[in-house]
């Protein structure tokens, strides 16, 4: 075989339509890398995306979103053939860049499947979740034929709800062990859920944590029938699966066929086009012009300084290395701090 | 900016500890490398599976079986027929200088036996994937 970093752009998603693995890898370290040549190839390629159901999976750390992942995986290729993509994020240490990917280890029931594509990521300073190219990867599957992507989370604590906005649905994982997960819901991952997963059922304490969900959502007062419903399941032997597979594909078929699941995509789309917008922005600001080094300047001169003063003057150092106008300017520093990675 | 190297750490064979592959694989994170752990009892051509779809630059493979002789060159073989000859094959375990040498003439990366640090295995791995970088970019 020929070595793939002596392939241009085209021939790599040519051998990728083809089912080469190597080809669909070596297309995501690009988008991971900011390569480019992802970018071009997007272009020509975004078109035929769409096909694949993209499902997140988010939930706090060991409620056994990964054994959930290996059990629905094997229950779909089991149950109709159909391709799976997977791809499952962890973090980046802040302090040395350096990530460990744990979630292939549950798994390696997959590993030998031709029909099943795994992928872990770092999330590389991105909060939220996600890392910056997580919907890219899921972009590649989509390319390669998986009829279901899985995106796996780091293991949330609060506020990393990023993924309801890069899937069609989202699974939230609970377990009876997590500690006071219902009070870490309130803030935040109780709006994200399409499906609750009550897991690890086979432990005490199932019964009242769904109970307990049972009231918190009913203190949020939505219409019956837009209540997420509230599944059981032990991943780990497979028990709750088919059905949390069934209650899936079907609620798929629903968005699809009343149009939401065309809205949702529609929002998601705008979202992510504002992040990309914010990261070059934010690129052409602090590294292009090299305003980085002005501010490390200014703070190495020492003094006290307003941080409102600082930023005024970065911001009028780009405008007039950029020649923009002043408009332009105003609506960075407004942009919506919730849509900023 | 230079890119995080992404290793696969696994351990292949029946033996059933894996403090060591564990430890190596700590060591490699706070190094700042992406390490993709890959568990107990993997087969080469599981290793070689995770390798291809995560795109690593190197494999790293605990080997205290005793098996390494048959292990390492049966990950490299599969490697080679998956088109990833590139991807840097490294490893440690119980293996003398003597096997250290039959096993590097099949192209196999430098392994690193009982005693040896695990700064050196990443500095070892630092280099040798920066060069094999900037070969494959030249080519
Ligand atoms: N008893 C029991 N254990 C389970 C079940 N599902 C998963 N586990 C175990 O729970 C632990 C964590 O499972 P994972 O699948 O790694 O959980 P996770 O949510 O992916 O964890 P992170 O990715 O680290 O956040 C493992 O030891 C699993 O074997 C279950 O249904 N019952
Ligand atoms: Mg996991």
């Amino acid at each position: 075989m020929t070595e793939l970093a002596s392939l241009d752009e085209q021939e790599l998603v040519v051998r990728l339509r083809r089912g080469d693995q190597r080809a669909c890898a070596r297309l995501m370290t690009w988008a991971e890398r900011n390569d480019p040549r992802f970018a071009v190839q997007h272009r020509a390629f975004c078109d035929e995306l769409g096909v694949a159901q993209r499902i997140g999976i988010t939930g706090p750390p060991g409620a056994g979103k990964s054994t959930l992942v290996e059990g629905l995986a094997s229950h779909w290729r089991e149950s109709d053939d159909r391709k799976i993509g997977v791809v499952a994020v962890d973090p980046t240490s802040p302090f040395t860049g350096g990530a460990l990917l744990g979630d292939r280890v549950r798994m390696s029931r997959l590993v030998l499947d031709p029909g099943v594509f795994i992928r872990s990521m770092a999330t590389r300073g991105v909060f939220g979740g996600l890392a910056r190219a997580t919907d890219d990867l899921a972009d590649v599957l989509d390319l390669f034929g998986c009829h279901s992507i899985m995106v796996e989370t780091v293991g949330v604590g609060q506020s990393e709800v990023d993924i309801a906005r890069s899937c069609d649905l989202t699974l939230v994982v609970l377990h009876p062990g997590g500690g006071d997960t219902i009070q870490a819901m309130k803030a935040g991952l109780m709006e994200v859920a399409d499906i609750y997963v009550v897991n690890k059922a086979d432990m005490p304490g199932v019964d009242r944590l769904v109970q307990e969900l049972f009231d918190v959502l009913e203190l949020r007062e939505i219409p019956e029938d837009q209540q997420p419903p509230i599944l059981t399941a032990v991943a780990s032997t497979g028990q709750g699966v088919p059905e949390l597979a069934e209650a899936i594909d079907g609620m798929v078929r629903d968005r699809r066929d009343s149009g939401r699941q065309a809205e949702r995509r529609q929002d998601n789309l705008e979202r992510r086009i504002r992040r990309l917008v914010d990261g070059r922005l934010r690129h052409e600001v602090w590294q292009a012009r090299g305003l980085s080094d002005l501010l490390h300047q200014r703070l190495a001169e020492g003094g006290k300084l307003s941080a409102y003063e600082l930023a005024d003057e970065v911001l009028d150092q780009y405008q007039q290395a950029a020649g923009h106008p002043a408009n332009l300017l105003g609506n960075i520093s407004q942009t919506d701090p919730e849509d900023s990675p | 900016m230079e890119q995080p190297i992404r290793v696969l750490v696994a351990k292949p064979g029946l033996d059933g500890h894996d403090r060591g592959a564990k430890v190596v694989a700590a060591a490699l994170r706070d190094a700042g490398m992406e390490v993709i752990y890959g568990g107990l009892h993997q087969t080469p051509e599981a290793i070689v599976q995770m390798a291809v779809q995560e795109d690593v630059d190197a494999v790293g493979l605990s080997i205290l079986s005793g098996a390494h002789m048959t292990l390492f060159p049966k990950v490299k073989e599969h490697l080679n027929r998956a088109g990833a000859e590139s991807i840097l094959l490294t490893g440690g375990g119980i293996i003398s200088a003597g096997d250290m040498d039959k096993l590097e003439k099949l192209g196999v990366g430098q392994l690193f036996g009982p005693g040896s640090r695990l700064a050196d295995l990443v500095d070892y791995i630092e280099k040798e994937v920066a060069r094999r970088r900037t070969a494959t970019r030249s080519a």
